[in-house]
């Protein structure tokens, strides 16, 4: 499983791989007719569909023209194979673009101008500052002497520092000139999409000195559509081209994610089929014996009296294709067209833009815009999405002396700066440590100001407090770095840099000091990575004493070490060191091995403490969301005492004695099974209290608690509505979406870092952060956001709407096509269950396609509550979350409304159209007339906000429905015409239609307005609130009151940026509201009240 | 509540327009539409307002219902029927064979008395029952192409399975030409012919563009099984007004076609002698048939289905109304009170 690149061997390896033609395309224009509809076919729906319009080829059943079924169906497959077919095209354009790019590679020995896509494995590449690297290459030459080059690698990872790369010890120094004639070999694996590891080796072959096999690590390579920069020149080999790059090879296509509304449409289209098999069953029944009983009498039917043998069939048959139209051919294309619609809401919202970056909403995922609404659990990160990720270093203890404690920043601590001033041997260590133990690059800007470019926001606090208490990381040169310390310079030779990994949870280097020629081994890394690791003298008691104490204030710690090293003994390491590093197999591991036997005995200088400040608005969204039955988990990999800090600093959870915290740990089966059955009796008690009860549990325990009492746990977690699981992993955060999940919650994964990618894939709906560490969630997220506080839009506005609007949509399309169904149905009664069509085929096509499908689609503008009213309502989000407004009692009723106004435009129409008026054309106008004037007044009772959209829809389409049907009735080729100018002339055809307007909508009206004012649902309620006036303004919630004494009592300093105005955009009546402190405490909801609601 | 929507987007507006400056073209651009803050009217059913509708809907259909009524029962309609008086004695067990028989005398006659003054024009129907024009296989079975343009007049292949005789195609074929109505009657008034004419009792535009003018019968009424009426194959088939008139096909299988029109007031209890030809098989099915002399008003025929329809949707609307009105004063519910709120309902907190 490995790959041997011959580095510029123009022949050999042309047919082993592919070459460097991208291609993101799903079609070609061969295969696209065939592939697209084997795609489109593979969906029940449109194989029912297909199904129906084979069967109306067969003239002797089909009850009106195929083209009525045959018409919008490939109009729907027209629309959707052109949507993909235009997105593939635009993917060629982008790839073409791409690939005849103009790139400088080596051919026999000269460097020549040809496209991108004819790069080969083992062709040497040269590439320009700020050119984009064209496939995956491993670095030979740089125009740096010390072989360094500079990469960006937002497109890749997001991460917007610049990431330094270098190249093999083995090619070092060598010439310009002989780059071009290099020749070796580079083993390396096959290709992958892990984007931060290349484990691989190179040997040159001679003329070129070093016959030795030189390792390789990600390092060494520069990744396809990285760019160069701050570097004149660099040249790499090409390892992996084409779509085997790391980057092609992560392109994958996301899985569909299906709505929980989704599931519920399928399921009553399910039913509806059902209902329709019935009804064809029974009418085809009853047609065959009218048939053989009455039509035998009726002469001029002329019956044959022997058939062919399908002629029991054909009855039935003509039925099902009447009944057909029950299951709405448009639902799909309507369903489709709004949902875009939202997810255009949502990249439009300028409230959902985040002001500091200027980085809007946006819906990545346009399908799923329903299951915001319907969330139930939010499973959330904390560094980066609660918090602001933006480090600030604020207290240390330096050799058990606290700085910072009394200002709450160290940088103004007095004792400290004096300290700094007098050299105090302690405190210049920890400095050096801060300053030069890191991966930080200084960049000189033109102006003289130093800026660091940082991976991790800790060592970038780090390094900045540092310089600011005059010890300066001033430059890096390839091994040796310069520190500025009050004036004097002081020189360093980098050894070793021993990276950190989340298991070994520390970093550390080995630097050589210049003057002195110490070496020195210099750590940092978290409590437990360190201080364990302390030699046995010394006392890190006050240290642990810190790291508690900060951690309870909530800010993250780092302990800083450093151990003076032998010559010998770094010698003899660092030969282990070399060859770990070589190994291809388990390499990460191996050099984690060999780090431990260097990190030990350190003597631990002092502890940092750097503070995470929360976000905007963070508190108010987590209570306003969990007001609305959501549950909240956090699920981070920091320590349990910041996790619960920040849990409690943003309203988390509660403080005693309103709450209370349960802890699982333990570090053996026994203790964590007791723990857990301890935690779960609380629970069990305390679930009918009103009290915030919130369980906490660590990594080590819930890895034990999912493994072995995942049932006890499954429990547990259905009972709690609070849970903060600390020190987890990615993988252990996808483990516990999965588990919500399978029971049955609605999950809502949000984060903002490459660690939170799994759970937001795995999440139902899965929400990035945009935010400093990359983009990396937010690619892999449905909807990536700003700032954590746009949830709170997202979910009870978007979510909200795109619920009801979807609710109503899906429903009415049902309801309007049975009407015409029903119709049809009872028409079948009196024309001897023949399967006579009522409606001619231009009508039944235009009903549905057109009549019936526009003014609905006007609803993706209905608001059925103000913005301002969910938001301070937010417990109203529980209707959708209970799917209160599609499921099979609110279908029932749909169903009945159709069933009740076919019964009206029917009777009416064969009573009010009797004897010489029966005329089979005319007839059949009216009772479709009638059909559109009730739609038009179902849509108007339906919407609860009219903008001129929906006027203009709902009236307009009446108005179209006459100048169409003019328009048809004055062609003579067409069965209709002169009708419709004939029915408008009578005056008994628009007294029909009143009548058949009043008697179908005068039920409807009084029951829904009983229902309205005597039996209101929650909804009810607010509408007339909010449209009154007056009471609502009084209903405040607690939130400015609370959020004001918290933040007091929080030692965080939860303080606002200037620019934001302090109350919140949305709830503008509430803070100045002079109730509203008043009643505060009244309306502090029940935590258990969605549940039992929902259990009812 | 009108007033909150736009407070708040005006708070949104405003931040909008403080952060403008300072960066980005990426921000979609902002608009009622797109910030969905289009300026809507929400109306909500409060009690006045749905009471005045429901009352406002039957202030305004019972005088329509009661002004149908009248126009209904101005109209003076004579209804005979006589399948059943029209078959001798002798043949009323049998009245199949009566009918299929070439031999027997079909001619009847029947005396219909005039009950009030009949304006002219006097429209006389023939009204069948229990016949399925609208059967599917009855409805389809005929060729429009053939009927308007001689040119086609071999288009027989939807008329099955009444489309050609002796291997010659039939004009006009099909099942409904087939089975044309073929009773006649003859009026007269005191021993005096009434003339009943006979033009332009179809739809005009069926005359023009439906039926061809050079369109002539051919081969009609040649099979071995003889349907109804047939036609005078010199005439052409635009001028064949009463195939016109029974190609209109009903969608009720209870249906009345215009015969004829009698142009002259007819005074009460004049007595007309109808004779008629009973010659069309409604036996076989149990069919009736009806001759029908009537006048017209503004909504058409005698039908108080209208009249009594909106006099019931009114009066109930009223009774709804009303009902509304006592719920209304008799148990006030006070809309949108907060303490409907189950969750402001709670004393939890407390």
């Amino acid at each position: 499983m490995k790959r041997y690149v011959y580095i510029n061997d123009d022949e050999s390896s042309h047919e082993l791989y592919c070459d460097n033609r991208i291609s993101n395309r799903k079609y070609t224009v061969l295969n696209f007719l065939p592939k697209n509809l084997w795609e489109q076919f593979s969906r029940f729906m449109n194989q029912y569909f297909l199904l129906i319009a084979c069967l109306q080829l067969w003239s002797l059943i089909t009850p009106v023209n195929p083209a009525s079924t045959w018409g919008p169906l490939i109009f729907i497959f027209a629309v959707s194979a052109s949507k993909e077919a235009w997105d593939d095209y635009n993917r060629y354009l982008s790839d073409k673009k791409a690939n005849e790019k103009l790139v400088w590679v080596v051919r026999q020995g000269i460097r020549k101008h040809i496209q991108a896509q004819d790069i080969h494995v083992g062709n040497i590449v040269w590439l320009r500052e700020n050119d984009e690297v064209p496939c995956d290459l491993v670095l030979i030459g740089t125009s740096d002497p010390q072989g360094l080059c500079y990469v960006e690698t937002s497109a890749l990872d997001g991460e917007t520092d610049l990431k330094t790369r270098l190249i093999p010890t083995a090619c070092m120094g060598i010439d310009f000139e002989l780059l071009h004639k290099i020749k070796g070999v580079i083993e390396c694996p096959n290709p992958d999409k892990d984007i931060r590891r290349f484990d691989a080796n190179l040997r040159l072959f001679p003329p070129f000195i070093d016959n030795d096999v030189c390792p390789l690590t990600i390092k060494n390579t520069i990744l396809q559509s990285c760019y160069l920069r701050n570097t004149e020149w660099a040249c790499g080999v090409a390892i992996y081209t084409g779509n085997e790059t790391k980057l092609g090879m992560s392109r994958g296509i996301p899985e569909p994610k299906l709505t929980a509304m989704d599931a519920m449409i399928d399921k009553l289209t399910g039913a509806i089929f059902v209902f329709q098999i019935v009804v064809v069953m029974v009418l085809g029944i009853a047609g065959n014996v009218w048939k053989d009983t009455e039509a035998r009498k009726q002469w001029y039917v002329l019956y044959p009296l022997e058939g062919p043998w399908y002629e029991l069939l054909v009855i039935p048959l003509r039925f099902e294709l009447l009944c057909s139209i029950m299951i709405p051919i448009s639902i799909k294309v309507s369903l489709d067209l709004v949902k875009s619609l939202y997810a255009k809401f949502i990249d439009w919202d300028s409230e959902m833009i985040d002001y500091e970056t200027g980085i809007p909403s946006h819906a990545t995922n346009t399908a799923i815009s329903e299951d915001l609404g319907q969330v139930e659990y939010i499973m959330t990160d904390k560094t980066g999405t609660l918090t602001e990720n933006r480090m600030i270093f604020r207290r240390c203890c330096i050799s058990g002396v606290f700085y910072g404690n009394e200002s709450g920043d160290a940088l103004k601590d007095t004792r400290l700066l004096s300290a700094v001033a007098g050299c105090s041997t302690d405190v210049v260590q920890f400095l050096t440590v801060m300053a030069i133990c890191n991966t930080v690059i200084p960049i000189k800007s033109k102006t003289g100001a130093i800026l660091y470019k940082a991976q991790s926001q800790d060592e970038d606090a780090l390094v900045n407090a540092a310089a600011q208490l005059h010890m300066v990381y001033v430059n890096k040169n390839a091994n040796t770095l310069e520190i500025r310390f009050n004036s004097s310079v002081i020189k360093y030779e980098v050894l070793e840099t021993l990276e950190f990994t989340s298991d070994r949870k520390r970093m550390s280097v080995v630097v050589k000091d210049c003057q002195n020629g110490k070496i020195v081994l210099l750590s940092k890394g978290a409590d437990e990575a360190i201080l364990p690791y302390a030699y046995d003298g010394q006392q890190t008691r006050t240290f642990i004493e810190a790291v508690e104490q900060y951690a309870q204030l909530g800010l993250r710690t780092l302990c800083l070490a450093w151990r003076e090293l032998t010559e010998d003994e770094y010698q003899e390491w660092s030969l282990m060191f070399k060859e770990a590093s070589s190994t291809l197999i388990d390499r990460e591991w191996r050099i984690a091995e060999v780090c431990t036997r260097l990190e030990h005995d350190f003597e631990v200088l002092g502890v940092t403490a750097i503070e995470d400040r929360l976000q905007d608005g963070v508190p108010e969204t987590i209570e306003t969301l969990r007001k609305a039955g959501i549950n909240f988990w956090m699920l981070t990999g920091d320590k349990q005492n910041t996790a619960i800090q920040i849990a409690l600093s943003c309203n988390f959870i509660s403080p005693e004695p309103k709450g209370q915290l349960l802890l699982i740990d333990g570090k053996t089966e026994d203790e964590v099974c007791r723990s857990l059955e301890r935690v779960l009796l609380t629970m069990r008690i305390t679930s009918s209290e009103p009290k915030d009860v919130a369980f906490a549990v660590d990594g080590w325990a819930l890895e034990i608690a999912l493994k072995h009492y995942r049932k006890a746990f499954t429990e547990l977690a259905i009972l709690s509505r609070t849970a903060i699981c600390c020190r987890v992993t990615p993988s252990q955060k996808a483990q516990l979406v999965e588990l919500l999940k399978s029971c049955d919650y609605r999950t809502l994964a949000i984060g903002d870092g490459g660690n939170d990618v799994r759970m937001i894939q795995q999440a139902d709906i899965g929400v990035g952060i945009s935010g400093r560490e990359g983009l990396q969630a937010a690619r892999a997220a449905d909807y990536s956001i700003g700032k954590f506080r746009f949830l709170k839009r997202l979910i009870l506005v978007h979510g909200r709407y795109s619920y009801n609007r979807t609710a109503f949509l899906s429903q009415y399309s049902f309801y309007k096509s049975l009407v015409i169904c029903f119709i049809q149905i009872f028409f079948s009664f009196i024309s001897g269950v023949s399967g006579t069509s009522l409606f001619n085929s231009v009508s039944l096509m235009a009903y549905n396609v057109f009549y019936t499908s526009v003014p609905v689609l006007a609803s993706v503008l209905d608001k059925d509550l103000s913005e301002g009213t969910v938001m301070q309502h937010p417990q109203i989000l529980f209707y959708c979350q209970a799917g209160r407004l599609l499921n099979p009692s609110t279908f029932a009723g749909w169903f009945g409304r159709s069933l009740f106004h076919a019964i009206v435009v029917f009777v009416i129409t064969i009573h009010a159209y009797a004897y010489e008026k029966s005329e089979m054309e005319e007839l059949s106008m009216v009772a479709l007339s009638g059909c559109i004037w009730l739609q038009a007044f179902v849509v108007a009772l339906e919407t609860n906000s009219f903008t001129i959209v929906q006027h203009l829809a709902i009236w307009g389409n009446l108005v179209a429905f006459y100048v169409i049907n003019w328009i048809f009735s004055a062609i003579p080729a067409s069965g209709m015409y002169t009708i419709m100018f004939r029915l408008c002339r009578q005056p008994s055809y628009w007294i029909t239609m009143f009548l058949i307007v009043a008697a179908g909508m005068g039920p409807v009206l009084a029951l829904k307005y009983f229902r309205y004012t005597y039996r209101p649902s929650k909804i009810n309620t607010l509408q007339q609130a909010e449209r009154m006036g007056g009471p609502i303004l009084t209903l405040g919630n607690i939130e400015p009151q609370q959020r004001s004494i918290e933040k007091e009592v929080s030692p965080l300093s939860i303080s606002q940026p200037k620019s934001r105005s302090p109350t919140p955009v949305y709830e503008p009546l509430l803070s100045d509201s002079p109730n509203s402190s008043r009643r505060s405490l009244g309306s502090r909801s029940s935590s258990s009240y969605s549940r039992n609601c929902k259990d009812n | 509540m009108s007033s909150n929507t736009p407070s708040s987007s005006a708070g949104g507006v405003g931040s909008a327009d403080s952060a403008a400056p300072r960066r980005n073209s990426k921000r979609p651009k902002y608009s009622k539409f797109t910030q969905q803050e289009l300026p809507a009217c929400k109306p909500i059913l409060t009690p006045r307002w749905v009471i005045s509708a429901f009352m406002l809907v039957s202030i305004v259909f019972i005088p329509i219902g009661v002004v149908s009524l009248f126009a209904s029962r101005d109209v003076v309609e004579i209804v005979d029927r006589y399948e059943t008086a029209c078959v001798p004695e002798n043949f009323r067990n049998d009245k199949v064979s009566f009918i299929q028989s070439p031999s027997t005398n079909k001619s009847c006659t029947r005396r219909l008395t005039v009950p009030k003054r009949m304006k002219q024009p006097i429209y006389v129907y023939y009204q069948l029952d229990n016949f399925y024009q609208n059967h599917r296989r009855y409805v389809k079975s005929r060729s429009d192409s053939q009927l308007k343009d001689n040119s086609s007049w071999d288009d027989i292949s939807s008329c099955k399975p009444e489309d050609d005789a002796n291997g010659l195609p039939i004009v006009p074929c099909g099942l409904i030409a087939w089975s044309l109505f073929n009773d006649t009657y003859n009026f007269s008034l005191n021993n005096q012919q009434l003339v009943v004419n006979k033009r332009g009792i179809s739809w005009k535009s069926d005359r023009d563009s439906k039926f061809g003018s050079d369109v002539f019968p051919r081969n009609f009424q040649n099979g071995s099984l003889i349907g109804g009426k047939s036609l005078d194959p010199t005439v052409r088939l635009s001028e064949q007004e009463d195939l016109i008139v029974w190609m209109r096909t009903a969608a009720l299988p209870t249906f009345r076609k215009l015969y004829g029109k009698i142009e002259r007031d007819l005074q009460p209890n004049e007595v007309i002698h109808v004779t008629l030809e009973n010659n069309y098989n409604t036996y076989s099915f149990n069919g009736k048939k009806r001759l029908v002399l009537s006048t017209t008003s503004w909504l058409g025929g005698k039908n108080d289905f209208l009249g009594i329809a909106y006099l019931t949707v009114g009066g109930l609307c009223f009774f709804l109304a009303l009902s509304f009105t006592v719920v209304y004063l008799v148990k006030p519910r006070r809309l949108g009170d907060p303490s409907y709120l189950s969750w402001n309902r709670n004393p939890g907190g407390h």
